[in-house]
């Protein structure tokens, strides 16, 4: 990972690492003063700026890369590769949020998943990854009582967040599946690689994911990220929200207790009110500056654990070569036994792969397959220049023999293979450690109580297991708009008193 | 708008969130969300219409006093009193 970057620098759009300096300025056109500036081009700010615009606000928005969309993401290489980041599947409930708050032709581009699969010692085979599918997979697979399953289903259901119930997954596995290792396998790993779940984090964060997809599951976006957050880069202009990329937010202005604007790229900009989707932790300890907060509040900040990063590996296929219909995400391990833990090793033998035929783009021939694992930032940020390559060459290696026993001779119609380690994602996204999920549960209730420490601050992003992947970030927007909102409101009604 | 015409109007939103579910027959002192499918996402899109249609804003503290349609009129009667009844794009008033 790099050091601080200057505001006049920018990323390579080549393959290494690096960065160079800007030949123009960004921030040409930005203005003195907006009702709202947004930091941070993720899925959740993105939603929260063109919610805001919808309402008529006065909205800036500032990405500190060149493209917006934060892990939603894609990059191309040369040879005509597309690869995606982040499409590997979301729940159905992406096509309600996309309708409501941004346009029509975005939600009617999700379309479901037509397969997805699992493949380790314990268990194989293919399923709709619905409530009806799993209750039979349980019951004919796993010889699990039907009853059983059923109450497991409704128990997750019925969870409330605002219960103080906090039983761990593992709890609420070992009591409905009692030393079901298979089981737990099945329940776990899939929503771990969706938003780092793991055993010992709070059910109620699993168990709102999980219902989510078990609902009708898996969706994803036809045409890729790219057009995604081309046609969310359109809708966010309609509603005269103002984009600025290369544009890095250093501070947020604090006075009298209350946000009033940002420095981005050495400039004074004032707002209303700020609201961050940068990650929380940079956002009270570096963007404000904890002096802001009480001291408890900022030590509790200080104390959210950040959740896991990850490793890709990408893999894109030569022009005109094809592949089969394999599925479309295949949850693969060689390892005998499930615990989520080992869903992060270093070198591990757990991983997906996400499968992109020429549906995913249906303007393009190309195929590409993408695997990702959870990893831990510390295995890779120590690593020397020589041994990080040669970390990131077996991985690449390991990758492309589980690929061979899945897809037979794909190695040989493959001209691009690129791996992301934990320090690609934090060089990218400067999230701490390179989360790629966020916070563990805690971050939640600090991201949302915020702006009860300074007035005008809110916060939304990856946050507390719930609010991750792309329709908890989304939806975070939402309820973060919806929060600001009123906020804007009552400056507005001050203001008005005041000239009177 | 009379508190008759505050239950038109909230229904109306409801009408443009939950397409699906039928409005007619909904008690006035059972929580909404026991009577029809709606998530706290749909929750949170009803406050944020009443604000885009009527201009009217609830403050998350008070989310809990819109829980049925009794609440919602009684919590929002005085503050739309005096605003005229119009529905949202398209949405039947019945």
């Amino acid at each position: 990972m790099s050091g601080r970057s200057s505001p006049r620098a920018k990323y390579y759009r080549g393959s290494t690492d690096g960065r160079r300096p800007l030949g123009h300025d960004p921030l040409a056109k930005v203005r003195a003063a907006y009702d709202v500036v947004v930091i941070g081009s993720g899925l959740a700010g993105l939603t929260a700026a063109n919610v805001l615009g919808k309402l008529g606000h006065r909205v800036a928005l500032f990405e500190q890369h060149y493209n917006f969309g934060g892990l939603a993401t894609w990059f191309k290489r040369r040879g005509g590769h597309v690869f995606d980041i982040s499409l590997h599947g979301f729940p159905v409930g992406m096509i309600k949020t996309c309708r409501r708050h941004w346009t029509l032709e975005i939600a009617q581009r999700i379309v479901r998943l037509d397969s997805i699969r699992f493949d380790n010692p314990q268990f194989r085979f293919e399923t709709a990854f619905t409530r009806a599918d799993f209750t039979e997979k349980l019951v004919g697979v796993f010889g699990a009582e039907r009853s059983r399953v059923e109450e497991f289903f409704a128990h997750l259901r019925a969870m409330n967040f605002y219960d103080a119930n906090r039983e761990t997954v593992a709890e609420v596995f070992e009591r409905f599946f009692p030393g079901r290792n298979d089981i737990h396998r099945l329940l776990l790993e899939p929503i771990a690689y969706a938003n780092g779940s793991a055993l010992d984090d709070p059910a109620i964060a699993y168990g709102i994911v999980f219902s989510n997809f078990m609902s009708s599951g898996v969706y994803t976006f036809s045409g890729g990220t790219d057009l995604l957050v081309g046609l969310m880069r359109a809708e966010l202009e309609r509603n005269r929200v103002e984009l600025f990329s290369n544009a890095e937010v250093e501070r947020i202005l604090v006075e009298n207790g209350a946000a009033v604007g940002v420095v981005v790229g050495g400039r004074e900009v004032r707002a209303g009110a700020v609201l961050s989707n940068a990650s929380l932790g940079t956002t009270v300890q570096r963007l404000v500056g904890p002096g802001h907060f009480e001291a408890s509040f900022a030590q509790g900040v200080s104390a959210v654990r950040l959740n896991n990063s990850s490793c890709q590996v990408y893999m894109g296929l030569t022009e005109g070569a094809t592949i089969p219909f394999v599925t479309d995400l295949l949850f693969s391990s060689s390892r005998e036994r499930f615990d989520s833990r080992s869903l992060c090793d270093f070198h591990g033998e757990s991983r997906t792969f996400s499968f992109y035929y020429p549906k995913t783009r249906p303007q393009s021939e190309r195929y590409a397959v993408v695997s990702s694992t959870n990893a831990n930032w510390g295995d890779w940020a120590g690593l020397s220049q020589e041994q990080y390559e040669r970390e990131k060459a077996k991985l690449a290696a390991d990758t492309l023999r589980e690929l061979e026993r899945h897809v037979p001779g794909v190695t040989s119609k493959l001209d691009h293979v690129e791996v992301a380690t934990p320090r690609t994602f934090g060089f990218y996204t400067q999230h701490p450690e390179g989360t790629s999920f966020g916070t563990k549960f805690e971050g939640l209730e600090y991201s949302l109580k915020l702006h009860e420490q300074v007035r005008g601050l809110f916060h939304a992003g990856s946050v507390g297991i719930i609010m991750s992947g792309w329709l908890g970030a989304a939806n975070y927007g939402v309820i973060a708009a919806a929060k600001l909102d009123p906020y804007l409101a009552g400056l507005a009604t001050l203001a008005a008193a005041k000239g009177r | 708008m009379t508190q008759d015409e505050v239950i038109i109007a909230i229904k109306d939103i409801i009408a443009q969130i939950a397409p699906d579910e039928d409005l007619t027959n909904l008690e006035m002192d059972v929580r909404l969300r026991e009577q029809i499918e709606l998530d706290s996402m749909d929750f949170l899109d009803i406050v944020m219409e009443l604000r885009k249609l009527y201009g009217v804003q609830v403050p998350e503290k008070d989310y809990m006093e819109l829980a049925t349609l009794a609440g919602c009129v009684k919590y929002l009667h005085p503050l739309l009193e005096k605003k005229p009844l119009h529905c949202a794009q398209g949405a039947p008033i019945s």
